[in-house]
């Protein structure tokens, strides 16, 4: 390369000139661009306040992450049809994980909100209590309906002093157990739903008991259960005392919840009953669409999440059971800003969006269990039959299952202690560990996070 | 600026134009004033000349002030508070509590530790390749322009894109490494688990998107060596092997510093590769790939306690000045030894 003749210096210079003028063209393009976008997200805020004024056009704008299912539905669609002075506008951040901490960060300075904001089950201890200034509270506005949801959902949302209610229950997640047909009749077990169920009925250890037989039966590399991760949550939901305790004080090492749900998930994972996956992880999905475990816990929303990853092929292999317990996994609210320009119309928006008519359709449409119990009665939710899962009744027993569903004693850190015990899971199954080694580096792993 | 003053200088005339012009034409009234113009339009270019470069060097220390300077001090002041993510501004003086907290804090201890591991299984093996690669590359290639393109495009590439194939071609039950090895009879490898395997993972990553950088870093280095130093050594008989041991190395090393430099500052500061390969800020189930800033990030983020997270931050900042003076010291001790550094 070195005597290589090179370009001549003049043309050199000139083509370089050239594609730095470039270069620093579309960058600086870049960079107004970024300014004005969010110049015109704000006019947009801005112009949208004083239509609201004037009773022109409104902008209302809501944050949520994942598929949240609002607009999925096409009930933002419907609202602005109903309310042509309205026009609605979705950001969506497809983790919810990152979506909280960001939204933390707005909260206090105010800037960069929604007018509504989805909270989801896991923070809304937070959004209550300690963040309870930042929104506003349903109780002051005349139109919105608290009676209708069912009694723990709304408790949820509830500040514990004032009594302040910040969120407006969206879906709750009842929870069931998906297995697979063809994995149970291939080792003997009964197919039909009905009888599936009374296997591990009221007792969780009688579904590792049945998975150890349905082990030592099958002759498929396929394990018992997804991951001991998704095990422990249905069954430490099934507890009304988890994680805190009624005073909010930390309780997670002595609670009989906690207790019981590891010492029967570590049963299983001892027996080797688990495929060691780590919840919604790419093979987690890969996994779910093979077949390579016979069972999972499925709140409701988790029949949508089976149907897409499984496909067409898994179509009629899988059934929905009863669990062992009653217990809720996940869930949703949504909350109006203070910072909001428009609380008024934003509160209205929020409360069409959880009535009851609306949350029968997000049912029907994305499979997102009510929190309404009016809408559960709804017929064409409780009649609901889901066809991929071989046309379970699912609106039946999804009823059923919200029924013994107890009030979850929530607080400001459940996420993190979940997320530690699923790691002490997680070790105890990929890593080999005891699980006195697995509990115990788990408590020191959540207590150095709680530690302020 | 200068166009300001072109266009004021015909009406009032220049200064030394006007000292020529014959006194008895100027009125007396004018002739008052002009001493005064004259000082004072003096004094306006003297303050342009004088002030007027600080202006225009001004925007980006106003930006280092906004965007670096008081992030650093603000960071260094909540890290001697109990703050929370939901309440930057409610501020308890906790002393040095959160640093000396550290001293014992066996998670930042082994995120320090994985840091540097990682560091080194990346690094090492990086700069070695990039030094293969850049010496075949100073040969006489065809399509020469191609080649450094293609070296160049993974760095190019988005961390996050990146991570996510990786993570997909690291999978324990369907990933394609592991199907690759099943074909030579080797087990599933649980790649995120494993103490080692997984830092061994995290590290591909960093080699895959950085090797092609410091190949042309490399290269540009190696075309500035002068011929005549390769003609002579082929003259006395070395062979290319030799050539590049005792010609190319030695008049590379303060590149090699340099890129050594940045690695390992790039290595300290690891985040984006060892997020997206696991599935949050844990980095493995039991931290086995948790950098440093992904503790930092965990603390500050997930846990939302900016006062510890500032310290860890503050303790990063401290490692890498540490650094810096090593740097510097190998420095001067390479100058001084080889004599290279201070002809370049």
């Amino acid at each position: 390369m070195r005597n290589t003749p090179r370009m001549p210096r003049g043309q050199r210079g000139r083509s370089s000139r050239a594609i730095a003028t470039g270069i620093a063209a579309i960058l600086s393009a870049g960079l107004l661009a970024a300014c004005s976008s969010d110049d015109g997200g704000e006019e947009a805020g801005d112009s949208g306040g004083n239509g609201g004024d004037s009773g022109e056009q409104i902008t209302l704008t809501v944050g949520v992450f994942g598929q949240f299912g609002l607009e999925e539905a096409g009930l933002y669609d419907e609202y602005m049809e109903l309310n042509p002075h309205i026009k609605i506008e979705q950001t969506s951040t497809q983790r919810s994980e990152d979506y909280w901490p960001a939204l933390l960060t707005k909260l206090p300075t105010g800037s960069g909100l929604m007018d509504i904001q989805a909270v989801e089950v896991a923070n809304i201890y937070e959004a209550s209590n300690d963040l309870a200034q930042y929104f506003v509270d349903y109780r002051d506005y005349e139109d919105v309906d608290l009676s209708h949801f069912v009694e723990w959902k709304v408790a949820q949302a509830t500040n514990n002093d004032s009594g302040k209610v910040v969120g407006l229950g969206t879906d709750i997640g009842p929870m069931g157990i998906c297995y697979r047909k063809d994995l149970f009749e291939e080792a003997g077990l009964p197919t039909d739903r009905e009888e599936v169920g009374a296997l591990w009925a009221g007792d969780w250890s009688a579904y590792v008991e049945t998975g150890k037989e349905w082990q030592a039966a099958t002759s498929s590399d396929a394990k018992w259960v997804d991951a001991g991760a998704g095990m422990f949550q249905a069954i430490v939901n099934s507890f009304s005392e988890r994680f805190y305790n009624a005073d909010g004080e930390v309780v997670y090492e002595d609670s009989e919840g906690v207790a019981t749900a590891w010492d029967t998930t570590m049963e299983a994972v001892e027996a080797d009953l688990t495929a060691k996956h780590d919840l919604f992880s790419e093979e987690w999905n890969q996994g779910m669409a093979n077949g390579d475990f016979a069972t999972l816990s499925c709140p409701a929303w988790m029949l949508g999440y089976i149907q897409d990853k499984s496909g067409d092929e898994g179509k009629g292999q899988w059934d929905f059971a009863a669990a062992p317990q009653a217990a809720n996994w996940g869930g949703s609210f949504l909350a109006v800003t203070e910072a909001s320009k428009n609380k008024e119309e934003a509160v209205k928006l929020a409360n069409w969006l959880t009535a009851p008519e609306q949350q029968a359709k997000l049912f029907t449409e994305r499979g997102s269990y009510p929190s309404s119990a009016v809408a559960q009665e709804d017929p064409a939710v409780a009649a609901a039959t889901h066809e991929y899962f071989s046309d379970a009744p699912i609106g039946e027993l999804f009823k059923a299952a919200a029924e013994g569903i107890p009030t979850l004693i929530t607080g400001p850190r459940d996420q993190i202690i979940e997320q530690g015990l699923s790691n002490g899971i997680l070790v105890a199954e990929r890593e080999g560990a005891d699980p006195e080694t697995a509990w115990a580096d788990a408590v020191k792993d959540i207590n150095n996070q709680l530690e302020e | 600026m200068t166009t300001e003053h072109h266009l004021a200088a015909p009406p009032s005339g220049g200064a030394a134009p006007r000292q020529e012009r014959p006194p008895g034409r100027g009125r007396a009234a004018r002739k008052a004033l002009d001493p005064k113009a004259v000082r004072r339009r003096s004094l306006r270019y003297r303050l342009d000349t004088k002030f007027s470069p600080y202006g225009f060097i001004s925007p980006f220390f106003l930006f280092f002030a906004a965007f670096g300077l008081f992030p650093l001090l603000f960071t260094g002041w909540a890290a001697l508070h109990r703050v929370q993510l939901h309440n930057p501004t409610d501020m308890e003086w906790a002393g040095l509590h959160n640093f000396t907290r550290l001293l014992e804090d066996e998670f930042f201890w082994n995120s320090l530790k994985n840091t540097f591991l990682i560091g080194m299984i990346s690094t090492v093996p990086q700069l070695l390749m990039a030094l293969g690669l850049a010496h075949l590359l100073n040969y006489k290639l065809r399509a020469s322009n191609f080649w450094r393109v293609a070296l160049l495009t993974p760095y190019a590439t988005s961390v996050a894109a990146a991570t996510l194939v990786f993570a997909l071609l690291y999978g324990r039950d369907y990933g394609m490494i592991n199907w690759a090895l099943g074909l030579v009879g080797i087990d599933n490898i649980d790649w995120q688990s494993g103490d080692w395997v997984s830092k061994f993972a995290v590290s591909t990553i960093v080699i895959w998107r950085w090797t092609g950088y410091n190949t042309l870093i490399y290269l540009a280095a190696m075309q500035a060596v002068p011929s005549d130093l390769y003609e002579s050594a082929a003259i006395d008989g070395a062979s290319r092997w030799k050539q590049f041991l005792y010609v190319t190395i030695p008049s590379l090393r303060p590149t090699i510093l340099f890129t050594i430099v940045v690695s390992t500052i790039g290595a300290m500061q690891l985040f984006g590769e060892p997020l997206l390969f696991g599935s949050g800020a844990d980095g493995g189930p039991s931290h086995q790939f948790q950098t440093i800033g992904l503790y930092m990030y965990q603390i500050g983020w997930f846990n939302f306690n900016l006062g510890r997270a500032s310290a860890i931050a503050w303790a990063m900042f401290l490692i890498l000045i540490l650094i810096g003076l090593i740097n510097w010291g190998l420095t001067k001790w390479v100058n001084k030894s080889s004599g290279i550094g201070k002809g370049a």
